[in-house]
């Protein structure tokens, strides 16, 4: 092989630099993800698989109805009615006030860090 | 029997494709101003939501009269719910004066109609606070600029801003007439006095501007501004500067005013429609 | 043919070593912005475009400008030209490169870039801007790659390339124009607010971008074997004086409707730039040095006898490039914003950071055209037809 030597040597280097985060994390054992639920409400604005799968879709057609067309109520699938809002609605005091209770976890868990809590604030927040 | 299995397929198949292809005519026959063919297209697949509470304020043409002469210099209440209710950054403590968010601001008669402008203005006229704010034109020159619709206007006329969308380009500040619209030129996190926590901040790199309280009417309740000026009156048994209401409703109180007072616009010249009229 | 950018002597990887760094430099100093916000510029509430979108329109420019040597080559069938429209197009591909970073470090949320094609909106000019920008970014690219390849393999270009090239040329129009749509439509801005402004624009654009071309002719005459040619530059240089006259015909077309018809805000922006206005004045010198290297470049460029002599027509087409920049890089985007829309003078200079950053983007650009310029030039060299 002509230049084998640099191109193996080029290629090691590039396989570890890639390889970044899987070696800076070797060894340490991630936490499970326990989102706390809440103590009284059982049931979400949707059934709890779909949300588990799916809350970025409903928050996503939620902010569309909300912004762009001015609809700010909504009908669960289990027929109650509740206001289209994730400050006031789904991080209230009765659900999940708390974000790194609940949404921090699966998150943290997941690696991703999105960002609606750069605007949107939980109730009890300290400046 | 008469109903096979065939015509049983081909029924329910015509109707299966009969209901989707109903959602999807309704999904993109809809005239909501905020729901382009991309919006449509982009919700075809999923479950419609939302819908207007019975209590929310609606109207066709949402509009304010300005009461000038009922507007003490030394009141600040309608700027100070305003800014409190929206989590708008404190001026003086940002880095700098370049980087205010104002969507509801007092300044002098010279500047709020400079073409109005003359030596001779009458001395309190000189004086009295104009307080400004977005106009919600009926043509406005921001929403034509825009280049992802992040602004856009209501079927009630107003100006609508989509915080999740807006690329931070400032095409529409500079298409404003009337220096209504702010750039967060930096996180204004760390410069709001006192959160509230039912409103969301805004992130550094976007711009925006007063929505009549889009957020409030929709809970049946009106504009901050107006609210605090209405309460602030009542404290000091004084009429209040700030009327809110529907244009297309003769009966309301800000046709009344219209019909009996001569009001003035912000450069109606300009063509954009602006719906605050100002009593002077 | 790429390759031939990644050989060369010592002079040119020092050159390429300092403009990455250059680069690097503007880089970081982007990542500073990006986390800080764009409060880390000069700019603020009244004067919301700065420096970065005055440089862009400057470029966009200069990116039309490929099409006064395209146009006599295949339009007028000047044949002499040939030689350097490779030179014209490269220019076009960094210096619309150039346009496109000065854009996305002037966006508040670069990240959401993409809302411009998932929602598009064809009432924004901006929409158009970013449409006419990438088709003549990839035309110029595309046209001037295949007519290098022919040239490489001593062939003429393929047939099918023709209707690529009197494409672009319409196009270069079209560029330049619709970026002035983006000033000219905005009710309230009365500077901008001018039926001329895309004239203007193509004026300056014309003698902007040939006189760059004519002073990068020269380098290249000087450092390499390949000819552009005396008499190529000559005709460029003819380009460059009408292009001159025009875009100062038109400048003072705008100070006659402005100070006849005494409307204030239509003198205001004048104002403030030549004289200053309440107290405010920084940008005054700077006008008055665009005045000076203006009529400067009038002479030069008008006298026969100094346009024919290759020095005396190098130091015209600088005055030509340093009048033009501060007339559009500075000039026209400040001059705009001032007055506000309130009739308060607020002042804009651009900050430090924002300045290395658009020093960043230049180098890029600078960088694209040495690398271009070294392909094109290599290949000629190799043909040899420098010696025609």
């Amino acid at each position: 092989m002509y230049d084998g030597g640099k191109i193996i040597t080029g290629l090691i280097i590039g396989i570890g630099l890639i390889a970044f985060p899987i070696w800076l994390n070797a060894g340490k054992a991630v936490k499970k993800a326990d989102p706390k639920l809440p103590a009284k409400e059982k049931q979400c604005v949707e059934p709890t698989q779909y949300m588990l799968t799916n809350h970025m879709e409903v928050l996503d057609l939620w902010r569309d109805s909300v912004v762009r067309l001015g609809d700010r109520y909504f009908i669960s699938f289990d027929g109650k009615k509740y206001r289209v809002s994730l400050q006031n609605t789904c991080m209230s005091a009765e659900c999940h006030p708390k974000k790194k209770e609940f949404c921090d976890e699966c998150h943290d868990y997941m690696g991703i860090e999105p960002y609606c809590w750069d605007c949107h604030i939980e109730k009890g927040e300290k400046k | 029997m008469a109903f096979d299995r065939r015509k049983f397929l081909k029924v329910s198949g015509l109707s299966v494709l009969g209901v989707w292809a109903k959602s999807a005519a309704d999904a993109l026959a809809g005239e909501k101003p905020g729901f382009g063919i991309t919006e449509k297209l982009l919700h075809l697949f999923r479950k419609p939501v939302g819908f207007a509470s019975a209590d929310a304020l609606t109207a066709k043409k949402w509009a304010m009269v300005i009461k000038v002469r009922n507007c003490p210099t030394d009141c600040h209440a309608c700027i100070d719910a305003c800014d409190y209710v929206h989590n708008i950054p404190d001026a003086e403590k940002m880095p700098s004066p370049r980087h205010e968010i104002k969507w509801i601001w007092q300044d002098e008669y010279k500047h709020a109609f400079p073409d109005q402008q003359h030596e001779y203005v009458e001395e309190r006229l000189k004086k009295l606070p104009f307080l400004l704010l977005c106009n919600h034109c009926d043509n406005p020159p921001c929403v034509r600029v825009c280049p992802t619709k992040a602004t856009f206007k209501r079927e009630d006329g107003i100006v609508m801003m989509d915080q999740h969308r807006c690329i931070g380009c400032r095409f529409c500040m500079a298409a404003c007439p009337y220096g209504s619209r702010s750039f967060n030129w930096v996180d204004p996190r760390p410069y709001i006095e006192k959160q509230y926590p039912e409103y969301p901040i805004r992130v550094r790199g976007v711009v925006e501007k007063c929505t009549f309280c889009a957020e409030r009417l929709a809970i049946g309740k009106i504009p901050a501004c107006v609210e605090a000026c209405q309460n602030e009156a009542k404290k000091h048994g004084r009429e209040p500067a700030l009327v809110f209401g529907d244009l297309e409703d003769p009966e309301s109180e800000v046709r009344k005013l219209l019909r009996s007072h001569y009001a003035i616009r912000r450069k109606p010249e300009l063509g954009t429609g602006p719906q605050i009229y100002y009593i002077v | 043919m790429l390759e031939k950018a990644f050989v060369g002597g010592r002079k040119y990887w020092i050159w390429m070593a300092f403009l990455l760094g250059v680069i690097g430099l503007g880089f970081i100093m982007y990542l500073w912005q990006w986390r800080y916000g764009l409060g880390l510029t000069g700019m603020g509430r009244d004067v919301s475009w700065g420096f970065y979108i005055a440089q862009f329109t400057y470029l966009v420019g200069v990116a039309a400008s490929g099409v006064m040597v395209v146009l006599p080559c295949y339009i007028h069938n000047y044949k002499p030209f040939a030689k350097v429209t490779i030179l014209g197009e490269f220019l076009a591909v960094a210096a619309v490169t150039m346009c496109l970073m000065f854009i996305l470090v002037d966006l508040g949320r670069v990240d959401r870039l993409l809302n411009m094609i998932l929602h598009p909106t064809p009432n924004s000019i901006l929409f158009w801007d970013m449409v006419v920008l990438n088709v003549y970014l990839f035309l110029n690219i595309f046209i001037g790659w295949v007519a290098l390849s022919a040239e490489r393999k001593d062939v003429p270009p393929p047939h099918w390339i023709k209707p690529f090239i009197y494409i672009s040329i319409p196009w270069a129009f079209s560029i330049h124009t619709v970026t002035a749509f983006l000033y000219a439509g905005l009710p309230g801005r009365h500077f901008w607010l001018t039926a001329i402004m895309a004239a203007r624009f193509l004026a300056s654009a014309f003698c902007s971008g040939p006189a760059l071309l004519i002073v990068f002719c020269l380098i290249v005459r000087k450092v390499t074997k390949f000819d552009p040619g005396k008499d190529q530059i000559r005709t460029l240089g003819g380009i460059v004086a009408y292009a001159m006259i025009l875009n100062v015909f038109f400048f003072l077309l705008e100070l006659f409707t402005a100070f006849y018809s005494q409307i204030p805000g239509h003198m205001h922006s004048f104002i403030y730039l030549f004289r200053g206005l309440e107290g405010h004045a920084r940008l005054v010198p700077w006008m008055w040095t665009f005045v000076v290297f203006a009529v400067a470049a009038l002479v030069l460029l008008i006298v026969p006898a100094t346009r024919r002599k290759l020095d005396t027509l190098l130091v015209g087409c600088v005055c030509v490039i340093i009048a033009t920049w501060i007339d559009k890089g500075l000039g026209l985007v400040i001059g705009g914003f001032t007055p506000n829309p309130l009739g308060k003078v607020v002042e804009y200079w651009p900050t430090g950071p924002e300045f290395l950053i658009s020093l960043g983007v230049w180098a890029t650009g600078v960088l694209i055209l040495t690398a271009l310029y070294k392909i094109a030039i290599s290949v000629r060299e190799e043909a040899g037809i420098y010696k025609a």
